[in-house]
């Protein structure tokens, strides 16, 4: 049935809301933006001057004219490394090359020569597991100095280190999912790999170096003087090494090369056909006043989800039980959907109920959106008596083994136990998406403050002490100050704990492009764990 | 009588003669040639019958084939057009030996017009004046002189074997004569070893005035004037009627003029007395020669049919039917102005050389009488002449015919082949001749602007960005789609000698900005179409490697492909041994210019001769091996200079 929305727009609390809506995103925008200018000024000018072209305008040379792009971790290492990584110096999203969606990950040498920082790793590899999932070709555009020696104990040895990048290339490779890799730059050492390891290589003359050890160490190790041309430029790689297939003479032509390749990699791809629904019937706009500013104010889901699915039709599933999670089928730009959506905090009847309709799409093939508002489970002992351990775990069971592609998105609170239940980073959503006026953490900050509290209260208590109102404030304001600070979206973003921010008023299109970026790869059986009944 | 009428010529005029035909109720047969098979005026024909191959030769000069399909589809009449066989006097003959009507003159009128000396001798004995001159075997200087006073100065000497302006000299003064014509003789014997020369008047600003004039055999009336003196090398490029500056006294002493050449032929249906006129001091009834006659419906005939409101088509076939003169002079009287452009596929850059190509889009805008052969989808063939279409407009006044015919050129629209549409429009927007000064040499003299290729605006060059993107149409929402930045994406596009690299930013289907240098263009897109900087688009064509932008009509832009551009420079550099072997032999040396493919050096390794030739035209800069040296794989052998 069409939803019909209860919210006046033209309410105080509706303007108030947007106000502060567009305050969160202002932030988030500006965030962005520092993040897609790269290395400063200085750095983009010496790129320049090299005859390059920009990190982004590569990718935008790549991908289809007009092409979407989905970016993933666009504000990725902000505010860590002191600044220094913004976008943590990698470029990485889903877009368009000969009408077939392909995950480009791009190096951004105006920061830091483009070397692997902790999070550079993170989202090269979180790009990669994308890739993987959605069955994505990869064309990887390398300018990169290898790993960022200060911080090489954090990228070079760990399972989902550097190492991990070409285990993946290899292990996708064997899948039949293309690995194109254009060396636009320096591709040293470990880097060297990356085009070594690719299916299709391209070489950028006179600009392009691949080696395992560059020109100094070369001399330290051996005495030998080589320039980086001929040490592994694109002439001797193309000509001589064989490590690179094709030698471009420019930018512009090695990304033409690539698109070439894309082209030749036969196989099926999707591309993209998302014009096909009708548009939701409350103008997506509106979400910014519907969804109030404050986390801790109830407000009824159907709100988001009539301002996202086609028609804002929506088939609701098992309206009159567990209502405190809304499960319903609906279309989005014409995919099929399951959404699961919580609208208060999960009880045993909730956690049933969405492990029922987990079921049904899994049954189905049809793809799940969840949409996270979640303070958690209902807690005290009529619910622990009556087992909500037990219901809860088999929401989480269905969610962590369907096959069927999910996709999350944080419109409000992730706290505890309900962020696993609905499909938190653990459960490999293939696509995780927050809006800025989310939060996550283990629980709310006061909530922990104040478990902190009792529990301190409870020691000095027992010693015969005395704890004044005052003093458990004060204990409680760096609790409430750390939480506050490592909930907040740019926070989470930043540490890549999601794949990006979105503007709520893009929530049906980011969905979309989610959902047709999952939906290039085939649906599998699903086989659930067992449920505890 | 008859009730089939077979039209001998293609193209605009084919089409033109049939739709009065047909609106006369007659059958229409198209003959074509193996390369009009598609042509419209095949199309446009009830019965079509190909008559040979291409080459006009083959076909449209093939009177014969011609006459047999007109025999062979039961056509009484042939209708000849213009060009091909409409001025052969054997081809009348034998159409009317065949029992079959010529719409056109008689084969004895024809023949008598055709030999230029004898049609002015017989102009002048009908009292038609002529351009005055000496050509007489007395080559005796005091002889010569006395006939250039007779002629009057300013007076030409040219040497009768005489070409490219040698032994040509200008005599304003009587002075100046006998020096200027013992100057003129030295030079034609040293340049053609022939020292005898003509007098001529010299006209100082010569314009070409020819007068409509249409006959049933015996008498004739005649329809007014046209002018065209807009001319490039003696191709008319714009034609208009009635010439400007025309007084009533010239107008009725030059259409006497032509009607007494008419009637002196016994002159039967549709044709056009040339004369030169003087324009250097106004137009006077004395100012005005006979130059030739053209015995055929003329290329530019819709002119007089706008300012006179007749259908000379219409005429041609009713005198052929066997009617009188369809009107009395006194009948006919001027209606406003009307223009003819002539569109062109010629590269005008090049030097006005003519074009081929496909017709991608061809639409005329309304308002506009387009005489056209073809339509979009067809190709200009290089068999024929390559006339696009005739543009022809009316209106009240030449300053408002003038004002349609520049904005008809504006809104016109072609694709797919290079045009002289810009050249047309510079001439409809030139102030010189909307201020009525037309002469024969105000092309050659203004050349330069009429062809200079303005500098295209920012917004023009964004409308091209986004056409070579293929975002011109609406797609959908995804289009441009990015979470937070969109990235910007480089296009390199050329326009004539101008190479620009846009950086084009798309934020949705309905919105983008395009760098152009310094300027950002700021592009939105509505039902109506793209805006840019808030002006709509003209629209563009993509297609071929390049996108055309109608504005400033048609502005070509060449894509520069980054995979085409690197295949032009890959002949560059060294040619290397492709393994190691003995080099057998070297077959160029330092400095010599070689062509791709040439052979440059053999190798003999692993029992096999190999032959290196070269990549891309160039010259060699250095040879590295000689013959008998033994090289190892990926020696430099030959060294290319650097294109």
């Amino acid at each position: 049935m069409r939803l019909t929305s209860a919210v006046l727009t033209g309410s105080e609390a509706y303007k108030a809301n947007r106000t502060a809506h567009l305050a969160a995103l202002e932030v988030i925008r500006e965030a962005a933006e520092a993040a897609a200018a790269g290395g400063g000024a200085k750095s983009r000018d010496r790129h320049l001057s090299r005859g390059k072209m920009l990190p982004r305008e590569r990718v935008a040379g790549l991908l289809d004219p007009g092409s979407p792009f989905l970016e993933v971790g666009a504000v990725a290492a902000h505010g860590m490394y002191d600044g220094a990584a913004p976008c943590a110096g990698v470029i990485a999203g889903v877009g368009l090359v000969e009408g077939r969606q392909v995950m480009v990950i791009c190096n951004d040498a105006t920061v830091k020569g483009g070397t692997y920082y902790p999070m550079t790793v993170k989202k090269h590899l979180r790009a990669q597991e994308i890739a993987e999932e959605c069955a994505l070709p990869c064309v990887y555009l390398v300018d990169s100095g290898g790993a960022n020696l200060p911080n090489q104990d954090e990228v070079f040895p760990d399972r989902d280190h550097f190492g991990r990048i070409f285990y993946n290339q290899a292990r996708m490779s064997a899948k039949g999912i293309g690995q194109i890799a254009v060396v636009m730059g320096s591709c040293t050492a470990g880097g060297a790999y990356v085009p070594a390891m690719s299916d299709v290589s391209i070489i950028v003359k006179e600009q392009g170096t691949i080696f395992l050890a560059g020109p100094p160490l070369v001399k330290a190790a051996t005495g030998e003087v080589v320039t980086a041309e001929d040490l592994g430029g694109g002439d001797v790689h193309t000509r001589l090494s064989g490590v690179a297939d094709y030698l471009a003479e420019d930018d512009a032509h090695a990304l033409a090369l690539a698109r070439r390749a894309v082209r030749s990699l036969g196989g099926v791809g999707q591309g993209l056909d998302l014009n096909a629904g009708e548009d939701p019937s409350y103008d997506p706009e509106e979400l910014l006043g519907a969804v109030p500013a404050d986390l801790r104010t109830p407000y009824d889901i159907r709100e988001v989800i009539m301002r996202v699915v086609d028609g804002s039709y929506f088939d609701e599933f098992k309206p009159r039980f567990g209502e405190t999670l809304v499960c319903g089928f609906a279309k989005l730009c014409g995919m099929d959907v399951g959404i699961i959506a919580n609208n208060g905090v999960l009880f045993s009847e909730s956690a049933s109920k969405g492990a029922h309709f987990v079921e049904l799409c899994s049954q189905r093939k049809i793809p799940l959106v969840f949409l996270q508002n979640i303070t958690g489970f209902m807690v005290g002992r009529k619910y622990e008596n009556e087992g909500i351990a037990r219901h809860g775990a088999k929401l989480v069971t269905a969610v962590a083994t369907t096959s069927v592609p999910k996709v999350t998105l944080l419109v409000g609170g992730s706290f505890g136990a309900g962020n696993y239940g609905m499909a938190g980073r653990a459960y490999q959503p293939r696509f995780l998406w927050t809006w800025p006026n989310s939060r996550i953490s283990v629980m709310g900050g006061p909530q922990a403050a104040g478990v902190l509290a009792t529990v301190k209260r409870d020691a000095i208590e027992r010693s015969g002490g005395t704890w004044s109102e005052e003093e458990e404030a004060a204990f409680k304001k760096p609790t409430l100050e750390m939480f506050e600070e490592q909930s907040h979206p740019l926070y989470a973003s930043a540490r890549l704990w999601d794949d990006g921010i979105v503007d709520p008023r893009k929530t049906r299109k980011v969905l979309a492009l989610s959902l047709r970026a999952a939906l290039n790869a085939p649906i599998e059986e699903t086989r659930f764990g067992v449920f505890r009944m | 009588m008859f009730d089939t009428l077979l039209v001998a010529n293609r193209g605009e005029i084919a089409c033109r003669v049939m739709r009065t035909a047909r609106a006369m109720g007659l059958r229409c047969v198209a003959v074509y040639s193996e390369a009009d098979r598609d042509a419209l005026h095949v199309q446009m024909a009830d019965v079509a019958v190909c008559i040979g191959a291409a080459a006009p030769g083959e076909s449209y000069l093939r009177g014969d084939r011609i006459i047999q399909a007109a025999l062979d589809t039961g056509a009484g009449a042939i209708h000849p057009g213009y060009g091909f066989l409409s001025e052969n006097p054997d081809f009348v003959r034998d159409v009317e030996a065949a029992g079959l009507v010529f719409v056109g003159p008689t084969e004895d009128a024809i023949r008598k017009m055709g030999l230029k000396d004898a049609a002015k001798r017989l102009m002048a004995e009908a009292g038609v004046p002529v351009v005055p001159g000496y050509m007489g075997e007395d080559q005796d200087p005091d002889h010569l002189k006395t006939e250039a006073d007779q002629v009057g100065y300013p007076v030409l000497i040219k040497a009768v074997a005489g070409g490219g302006g040698k032994g040509m000299r200008l005599v304003e003064d009587p002075s100046e004569f006998s020096d200027a014509l013992e100057r003129a003789k030295a030079e034609a014997r040293g340049a053609f070893g022939n020292d005898a020369v003509l007098i001529e008047k010299f006209i100082q600003r010569p314009r070409h005035i020819e007068v409509q004039v249409f006959g049933d055999g015996t008498r004739a009336v005649h329809l007014f004037e046209r002018d065209c003196s807009l001319q490039r090398r003696h191709q008319k490029v714009i034609e208009e009627a009635p010439a400007p500056g025309m007084t009533p006294e010239m107008r009725a002493a030059m259409g006497d003029a032509a009607v007494r050449a008419a009637e002196a032929i016994g002159y039967r249906g549709a044709g056009t007395v040339e004369f030169i006129v003087d324009g250097a001091n106004g137009l006077r009834p004395d100012g005005f020669w006979f130059m030739e006659m053209n015995t055929r419906l003329q290329v530019e005939h819709p002119v007089t049919e706008e300012i006179c409101g007749v259908d000379l088509v219409e005429w041609q076939l009713r005198v052929a039917l066997g009617e009188s003169l369809p009107c009395q002079q006194e009948d006919l009287t001027i209606t406003g102005h009307a223009f003819e452009a002539r569109l062109y596929a010629e590269d005008v850059p090049a030097g006005f050389l003519p074009a081929t190509g496909h017709l991608a889009e061809l639409t005329f805008p309304t308002g506009v009488r387009a005489e056209t052969g073809v339509r979009a989808g067809d190709d200009i063939s290089p068999h024929y002449d390559p006339m696009i279409a005739k543009l022809v407009v009316h209106g009240p006044s030449r300053a408002v015919a003038l004002q349609k015919l520049a904005r008809g050129l504006r809104q016109t629209r072609v694709a797919g082949t290079v045009t002289n549409l810009a050249f047309l429009g510079a001439l409809a927007e030139h102030g010189g001749f909307a201020a009525g000064e037309v002469d024969t040499g105000l092309i050659g003299r203004e050349l330069e602007a009429l062809t200079a290729m303005p500098e295209v605006a920012p917004r023009h060059w964004a409308e091209a960005a986004l056409g070579a993107l293929g975002l011109s149409e609406a797609r959908g929402w995804e289009v441009g789609f990015a979470l937070w930045t969109p990235v910007p994406r480089g296009v390199v596009l050329r326009h004539g000698e101008v190479e620009q690299t846009m950086k084009v930013t798309v934020t949705s289907d309905t919105a983008a900005s395009v760098a152009v240098g310094e300027a950002q263009v700021d592009c939105t897109r509505s039902a109506a179409g793209w805006q840019f900087d808030g002006v709509p688009g003209g629209g563009v064509f993509v297609g071929a490697g390049a996108v055309t932008v109608f504005a400033d009509f048609g502005l070509r832009f060449d894509v520069i492909d980054p995979l085409a551009k690197a295949a032009e420079g890959a002949g560059d550099g060294a040619m290397l041994a492709p393994m190691p072997g003995r080099v057998v032999s070297v077959h160029v040396k330092a400095g010599q210019q070689v062509k791709a493919g040439d052979r440059l050096a053999v190798l003999e390794a692993m029992k096999m001769e190999h032959t290196l030739t070269a990549q891309a035209d160039g010259t060699v800069a250095e040879v590295l091996v000689s013959e008998g040296e033994q090289v190892t794989a990926g020696a430099a052998l030959v060294v290319m200079e650097e294109a």
